[in-house]
C-alpha cells in the first residue's frame, strides 16, 4: 500500500506510533532526571529537590575515573585490532576466490550471532586452559571477536560496490601494491572503516557480558555500574554517568549514520 | 627492428581451461592492431598477459625487445583502458587523469600542466574540475583514454573500450582513435568481438578462437581469404561451402569461402535458359536499409546473399537461381 506525502495517517496509529515512542525513550530520560535527583538512597518519583551536586561528586570519585579509563582503552584497542583484521579480512574474503571462502565469511560473523554468554564461556575456559591470567589484554580479545565484526560487514558491504578493476588500474599506471592501498583502496574504504571503528567502539564501551567473563579484577564502566546499583550509597553518580555515556556513545553513532549515508549517496549518483 | 609486443609460444591456463594456448604473434612498432574473436576466446588473457595482470604458463612474452615474464604491471611501459573505465571515484577528473605522474612521484604543478594537454588531447579541456561520476559513458571513456596517454606508454591498451556506447558515439570514436594513434604514433592493441570495428580501425587483426590465433593478416586479407571456416564464418558472416560444392565449380576438393555479396539472385527463368548457377529456394528476407539480407536453401545447403536495395525481390518461397564469379569463390586453407 502506497500513502501520498500530503495523505496523513489516522490518529488511531498516530497516537499509537506515539505511545510506542514514549515507551522506548522515557525510561531513558528518567535517568537524565535521576542524576539531579536530592535523593540519594533510592529512586523516588517525584525527585524530592534538584540539584547539580551529583556532578561534582561524580568529577571527584577515582572509582568512576579508573573505570572510564578502562572502558576507553579497551574500547580504543579493540577498535584498532578490528580495524586492521576486519580490513584484511574483508579484503581477502571479496577480492579472491577461495576454498572454504564462505565458511571464513560464516566463522567471522558468528561471534555477534552467537550469546555474549557463550562467546564469554568459551573464552574464560580458553584462557584457564592456557594458564593466561586474566587482564587489560584478554579483555580486549574478548571485545575484539565481536568489534572485528562490526568492522568486516561494513568493510565487505564497501568493497563489494568498487570496481575491482580500479586496483588494476592503480597497478597499470604505475603504484605498487602499498601506494594503491594507500592512494585508491584506502580512500574508497575509509568512510566505511570510521563507520565500523565508530560502532565497534561503541559496542566495546558498554559491554557487560563477555566483559564479565574475560576481567579479573578490573571494572570497566559498565560493570562498574552495575555493581554501583546494588549499593544503595550515592545513586545519582551511577545517574550522571549513565547520562555522560549516552550522550558520549550517541554522537559517534549518529556521525558514523551520516558519514555512511552521504557515502551511500554519492556513490549511487555515479551509476 | 625490435617488435612492439612479441609472444613466442605464450600460453595461460587456467587448470585444464587453456586460455591461451601456444600463441605466436609479432605486433610492430606504431601499430594499430586488433585482436578479434567471440568472448571466451582468449583474446583478453592475451591483453592482461601484455599488461602484466596475467604471468604465462609456459612460453614467453617480450615488450621492445625486454622479457615481460615476471614484471609487475607497474613496471611495464604499457597502459590499459579498461572496458568499465575504472575510473577513480574519490578523485576528481584532473587527479585521476595525473595519477600515473602522481604515484611516480612527479610535482604538483607539473603533473596537472600534462593532465590539463591529455585531456586537451581527447577533447575534455576544462573538465579537471570535476568527478568521474557526472561525465556521460563517452567523456568517461576519453578521460580513461588521457589517464593512460599522459604516462606516454610504448604501448596502449584497448579492452572493448566501446563496448559501453551507444552507436553513434561509438563511430565518432572510431576515427577519433585512428587518427590519435596516427598523430601520438604508439603501438595500438585493441581488443573487440565486433568484426566491423576491428577491420574498419586496425592495420591488422588476429582472429582468436579457443585460445588459439586463428589468422593474422590485415582487415581485407581476413575479410577475402579468410583461412579456416572459423574466420570465414566470425569475420563478416561469409557463405562456408563444403568440398564437395566447391569441387563442383573450381575441380578442387576444398572448403571454400563465398561473400553474400558476391553472390547474384536471379529468377529461375532466366538462370535455367543459360545452364548456369545454383537452383536454390529463397526462405526469408532481412530488410537492412541499404541492402537486403536473403536467407537461401540451394539443396540442403543453407546460404545467405545480401542484395543492395532497390533491386526487384524474389518472393519468399520462390525458387531462384544463384550466379557468381569464379575468382569471387576463395579457397580456403582448412583441411578437409
Amino acid at each position: 500500500m502506497r500513502s501520498d506525502g500530503s495523505q496523513s495517517a489516522p490518529l488511531s496509529l498516530k497516537i499509537a506510533a506515539a505511545c510506542g515512542l514514549l515507551f522506548l525513550h522515557l525510561p531513558i530520560l528518567l535517568i537524565f532526571v535521576y542524576a539531579f535527583t536530592t535523593e540519594e538512597k533510592s529512586f523516588v518519583w517525584p525527585p524530592p529537590g534538584l540539584t547539580t551536586q551529583w556532578f561534582a561528586v561524580t568529577w571527584n570519585r577515582p572509582d568512576v575515573w579508573q573505570a572510564l579509563s578502562l572502558s576507553v582503552r579497551v574500547a580504543a584497542i579493540s577498535t584498532a585490532i578490528a580495524l586492521v583484521l576486519g580490513t584484511l579480512c574483508s579484503a581477502a574474503v571479496s577480492r579472491t576466490k577461495f576454498f572454504g571462502r564462505e565458511t571464513i565469511s560464516l566463522l567471522v560473523i558468528l561471534p555477534i550471532a552467537l550469546p555474549g554468554i557463550i562467546t564469554g564461556i568459551a573464552l574464560r575456559s580458553a584462557f584457564s586452559l592456557a594458564d593466561i591470567p586474566f587482564s587489560f589484554w584478554t579483555i580486549v580479545l574478548g571485545h575484539a571477536t565481536f568489534c572485528v565484526v562490526v568492522v568486516y560487514n561494513n568493510a565487505v558491504a564497501r568493497f563489494r560496490r568498487t570496481s575491482g578493476s580500479m586496483i588494476e588500474a592503480s597497478m597499470d599506471l604505475g603504484a605498487d601494491g602499498f601506494q594503491t592501498f594507500r592512494h585508491v583502496v584506502l580512500p574508497n574504504i575509509a568512510t566505511a572503516l570510521l563507520a565500523g571503528g565508530m560502532l565497534a567502539f561503541a559496542l566495546s564501551f558498554d559491554e557487560v557480558i563477555v566483559t564479565t567473563f574475560t576481567a579479573g579484577q578490573q571494572q570497566t564502566l559498565p560493570i562498574w555500574m552495575l555493581e554501583e546499583l546494588i549499593r544503595p550509597r550515592q545513586r545519582p553518580v551511577t545517574n550522571v554517568v549513565a547520562m555522560v555515556v549516552v550522550l558520549v556513545t550517541l554522537l559517534p553513532i549518529l556521525a558514523a549514520y551520516y558519514l555512511t549515508r552521504d557515502a551511500d549517496q554519492i556513490a549511487g549518483s555515479g551509476k | 627492428m625490435t617488435t612492439a609486443v612479441s609472444f613466442q609460444k605464450a600460453s595461460r591456463h587456467f587448470g585444464s581451461v587453456r586460455a591461451v594456448d601456444a600463441v605466436d604473434l609479432d605486433i610492430a612498432p606504431g601499430e594499430f592492431f586488433a585482436m578479434l574473436g567471440p568472448s571466451g576466446s582468449g583474446k583478453t588473457t592475451c591483453l592482461r598477459l601484455i599488461a602484466g595482470f596475467e604471468q604465462p604458463t609456459s612460453g614467453s612474452i617480450s615488450i621492445f625487445g625486454e622479457r615481460a615474464e615476471g614484471v609487475p604491471p607497474y613496471r611495464r611501459n604499457v597502459n590499459t583502458v579498461f572496458q568499465d573505465y575504472a575510473l577513480f571515484p574519490h578523485l576528481s577528473v584532473l587527479d585521476n587523469v595525473a595519477y600515473g605522474l602522481m604515484v611516480k612521484g612527479i610535482g604538483k604543478a607539473e603533473r596537472h600542466k600534462a593532465a590539463e594537454e591529455a585531456l586537451s588531447l581527447v577533447r575534455l579541456p576544462g573538465y579537471g574540475a570535476r568527478r568521474p561520476g557526472q561525465l556521460s559513458g563517452g567523456q568517461r571513456q576519453r578521460v580513461a583514454l588521457a589517464r593512460a596517454l599522459v604516462n606516454q606508454p610504448k604501448v596502449l591498451l584497448l579492452d572493448e573500450p566501446l563496448g559501453a556506447l551507444d552507436l553513434k558515439l561509438r563511430e565518432n570514436m572510431q576515427e577519433e582513435l585512428k587518427s590519435l594513434q596516427k598523430v601520438l604514433g604508439i603501438t595500438f592493441v585493441f581488443v573487440t568481438h565486433d568484426q566491423g570495428e576491428a577491420l574498419s580501425m586496425a592495420d591488422r587483426v588476429a582472429v582468436f578462437n579457443d585460445g588459439k590465433i586463428m589468422q593474422i593478416g590485415t582487415p581485407e586479407d581476413i575479410y577475402q581469404r579468410p583461412k579456416t571456416r572459423f574466420v570465414a564464418d566470425f569475420v563478416g558472416s561469409s557463405n562456408v561451402l563444403p568440398p564437395d560444392f566447391v569441387q563442383r565449380y573450381c575441380g578442387q576438393h576444398r572448403w571454400g569461402s563465398l561473400r553474400p555479396e558476391s553472390i547474384r539472385v536471379g529468377r529461375t527463368a532466366k538462370g535455367a535458359a543459360s545452364g548456369e548457377g545454383v537452383s536454390a529456394r529463397l526462405v526469408s528476407t532481412n530488410y537492412l536499409g541499404a541492402t537486403t539480407k536473403l536467407a537461401l536453401d540451394a539443396d540442403g545447403l543453407k546460404l545467405h546473399a545480401i542484395v543492395p536495395a532497390g533491386n526487384a525481390l524474389p518472393v519468399e518461397g520462390e525458387a531462384v537461381v544463384l550466379t557468381f564469379n569464379r575468382e569471387h569463390l576463395h579457397l580456403m586453407d582448412e583441411p578437409v
